[in-house]
């Protein structure tokens, strides 16, 4: 398979590796500062590269997200733990634009952004790879990875055998074996399903990456794997945000969690801060340990 | 490191036999094929049993019809120029709008107006060429068959958006609105000409019905056509490989590209040939011959002829006198055109893409930051403009326009579409394959209209093709898998 990026018609994943050092530095040094100091407000140091404030939205009569603020870092993983309609899946459609909040705001980079359908998340780099993988069915692989953002011949028509081209190199990458170009993601394997929704969700150089249960469908070797990729899209300096009700993969991955429960945020925390006791009274009883910061759905303890 | 080719990849496919070797080699749709030969069988069984017919049932003399050769292709009356000519002219209407219907049910939407809309739009056409036009600038006057079509067009994509609206903003399930529509766009056609048939049409807009000589190409220019088009064929097929080299893909057998390149020249003008063999009718022939002073050779007459000679200062029917052939007509290109174009769309640009997109799971489509309901109401006008197309082939043929010209035709545009192919759970159609049902089902009506069968007989066959048809394609659909 060809080997040079000069040609490619998008930015390739190559761009950002030369970006590293810097990155990983100005990811480094807020750590630092708020593991000495775990209740420091963490916006002291650096930009965050996503903060959402203050965000709610109801359906109905249910609130399904009730004033929920996190933030997230470059480099860093952030792990959104919860029950089942705790709200963290709405809470990040919101920020992929596939529902529109009701009051809140939503910043990257420092600069307030209006997020209203999935368009606008993409233009400021957020890309989604959702639980239900979000792929058309009915069309092959390329397809899917280039729905949206179709490449064009000078004529404006598709051009398909150039989205093939890529389509091999970025999936060569991820899953090695993959040969099936030609047909319909109905009929690959839920691995193979998976890699294409991974593919497409990297391969546009993304800066915020949001991944819901990524290893929900997967068998362990490919659990792994996915590790493997987060860690190294982290070190590429991408904000991730993980949602998993796998404690063990949250606790491998992410640098920081945040618990939510009834829409609420309970708390967040350093994950070397906390055990996963701590975690599982945040999900269950919304009590908020020692080592996190509170939110405000934090049971009211007495001081 | 070039990619191995297809068939080291996987060791499987090298035990499979020759047929599916050839099937995976030339990328032939298994589905078309068969939809193919069940037209080619329809038709057989219809010459066969109109030439039986012909010769009250009398299988000797009908064997002798076929090898004298002086019937249809089997000694009927089915396969022969005049009828597949006539046939194709007939499908025309239908085919035009089949062509838009699978988009529309790709994405999961449906139109049950489109007749009710033909019969509205025809209607404030003939209406603004004879009430309005006619008597204002004067009858036959240039502008008027330019304006009568721009009317359709405009008006029928107008419709569309409309339907289009109401379901993708308003959320109406598609299937209310154009229900609604099926009885609204009805009763503006009654009222519009408060139930009148609306006749004759401007003369020029006439030539879109394929009934009057202008609408003819003739032969030469139905050559002309039938190579340019073989060529397009070949330079689809060398620019494929070319582009395919380009990224070091897997490329087709090159037999199998010659044989791809061969079979579509080989329709292409075989069709020619059938639409270059059918004359034009007698008194035609000899109107013409008497405008332009042409000398019509002398003859005996013979009523089997095709052609006209003089038996002294007698016009008669011959064998060998003087004949005119008509070529391909208009409706058949028109519809041909809207084809080639729409297939075009559906597979090369990124607004077909976004239709099967959306109708293999629309959440994906509208996560993928495709305006969905966009897109929607674009599709629906597309519809729309089809059945402006359309609107114009029916009244043109029909010289008149009526608030009935598109009654049921709804229906037997989505039948087309099935039988086509197109699966109504969304995500899966052809254009070419609706196309080729509009044929089966207008080969049905015209071969049962042909063998003199009443004309109740036509739909119980219709329906029963269409869920035979259905019910085929499941078993087809299931085995594959």
């Amino acid at each position: 398979m060809a080997k040079s990026v000069k040609k490619s018609p998008v930015k390739k994943p190559v761009a950002r590796k030369a970006a590293k050092p810097a990155v990983i530095e100005t990811h480094e040094s807020p750590a630092v500062v708020k593991g000495a100091e775990p209740h420091a407000p963490t916006k002291a140091n650096g930009t965050p590269l996503v903060e959402m404030k203050d965000i709610s939205i109801a359906f109905g009569g249910i609130k399904a997200v009730d004033h929920a603020s996190i933030d997230l870092y470059p480099g860093e993983v952030v792990g959104l733990l919860g029950h089942n309609g705790a709200g963290k899946s709405t809470l990040i459609k919101i920020l992929s634009g596939a529902y529109k909040r009701d009051h809140g705001q939503i910043f990257v980079n420092g600069q307030e952004v209006t997020i209203a359908n999935p368009r606008d998340a993409k233009a400021q780099g957020i890309e989604t790879i959702y639980q239900t993988l979000a792929l058309a069915d009915n069309v092959d692989a390329a397809a899917n990875l280039y729905l949206g953002r179709e490449l064009k011949t000078p004529l404006g028509t598709l051009d398909d055998v150039a989205m093939e081209a890529e389509t091999r190199k970025v999936m060569h990458r991820l899953n090695p074996n993959f040969r099936r170009f030609k047909e319909p993601v109905s009929k690959l394997s839920g691995g193979q399903r998976q890699s294409v929704a991974i593919a497409r969700a990297i391969h546009f150089n993304a800066r915020i990456l949001i991944m819901d249960e990524p290893t929900a469908a997967l068998g362990p070797q490919e659990t792994a794997q996915v590790g493997e990729l987060i860690k190294q899209l982290k070190a590429e300096g991408l904000g991730i945000f993980l949602i998993s009700h796998d404690l063990h993969d949250v606790f491998d991955l992410s640098d920081r969690l945040v618990v939510m429960k009834n829409g609420k945020v309970v708390g967040t925390a350093r994950t070397s801060d906390v055990t996963h006791d701590d975690v599982l009274g945040m999900i269950i009883a919304g009590k908020c340990p020692k080592g996190a910061i509170p939110g405000p759905g934090a049971m009211k303890q007495v001081a | 490191m070039s990619i191995p080719s297809a068939s080291s990849q996987n060791p499987a496919l090298d035990n499979e036999g020759a047929v599916k070797r050839f099937f995976r080699a030339t990328e032939i749709d298994t589905r078309m094929l068969g939809m193919i030969a069940a037209l080619v069988l329809i038709w057989c069984i219809f010459d066969v049993w109109s030439g039986l017919h012909l010769h009250n049932n009398l299988v000797g003399e009908w064997f002798q019809g076929v090898i004298s050769g002086s019937d249809g292709l089997l000694g009927g009356t089915f396969l022969t120029p005049r009828n597949i000519w006539t046939l194709l002219v007939q499908t025309s209407s239908i085919a035009v709008m089949a062509s838009g219907m699978v988009l529309l049910i790709v994405m999961r939407q449906l139109d049950l107006s489109v007749g009710s809309m033909l019969s509205l739009v025809a209607v404030a056409s003939g209406v603004l060429q004879v009430y309005q036009l006619g008597p204002s600038l004067g009858v036959g006057h240039p502008a008027i068959w330019l304006l009568a079509i721009a009317l359709c067009l405009v008006l029928g994509t107008g419709i569309g958006a409309v339907n289009g609206t109401l379901t993708a903003y308003a959320k109406i399930p598609a299937f209310i609105v154009t229900l609604g529509g099926l009885i609204a766009y009805k009763g503006i056609a009654f009222y519009l000409a408060s139930g009148e048939t609306v006749a004759p049409m401007d003369q020029r807009f006439e030539v879109f019905g394929g009934g009057v000589q202008q609408s003819w190409l003739g032969p030469f220019w139905s050559w002309m056509l039938g190579l340019l088009v073989c060529a397009g064929i070949i330079f689809a097929i060398v620019n494929g490989r070319r582009q395919r080299r380009r990224f070091n893909f897997p490329l087709r057998p090159v037999w199998a590209e010659v044989f791809l390149g061969l079979m579509g020249s080989a329709i292409v003008l075989g069709l020619t040939n059938v639409m270059n063999s059918y004359p034009w009718p007698y008194n035609l022939i000899a109107n013409y011959a008497k405008d332009h002073n042409v000398t019509i050779p002398p003859g005996v007459e013979n009523r089997d002829g095709n052609a006209i000679c003089m038996a002294g200062d007698q016009i008669v029917h011959c064998t060998n006198g003087l004949i005119y052939y008509t070529g391909y007509s208009l409706p058949v290109l028109v519809a041909l055109g809207v084809g080639i174009v729409m297939s075009f769309i559906a597979a090369r640009t990124s607004f077909g893409r976004y239709i099967y997109a959306t109708g293999g799971n629309p959440e994906a489509a509208e996560l993928s930051g495709i305006n969905t309901k966009w897109l929607t109401v674009k599709v629906f006008a597309l519809m729309g403009l089809l059945v402006g197309i359309s609107s114009v082939i029916s009244s043109a043929r029909l010289n008149a326009a009526t608030n009935a010209l598109g009654a049921s035709n709804e229906l037997y545009v989505i039948a087309a579409t099935v039988i086509g192919g197109t699966s109504l759970a969304g995500g899966v159609g052809t254009i070419y394959g609706a196309m080729l049902g509009a044929l089966v089902m207008q080969s049905i009506i015209s071969g049962m209209s042909l063998l003199n069968l009443p004309a109740a007989y036509q739909d119980i066959v219709v329906g029963g093709v269409l869920v035979l048809a259905v019910w085929l394609d499941q078993i087809y659909s299931r085995r594959v898998k």
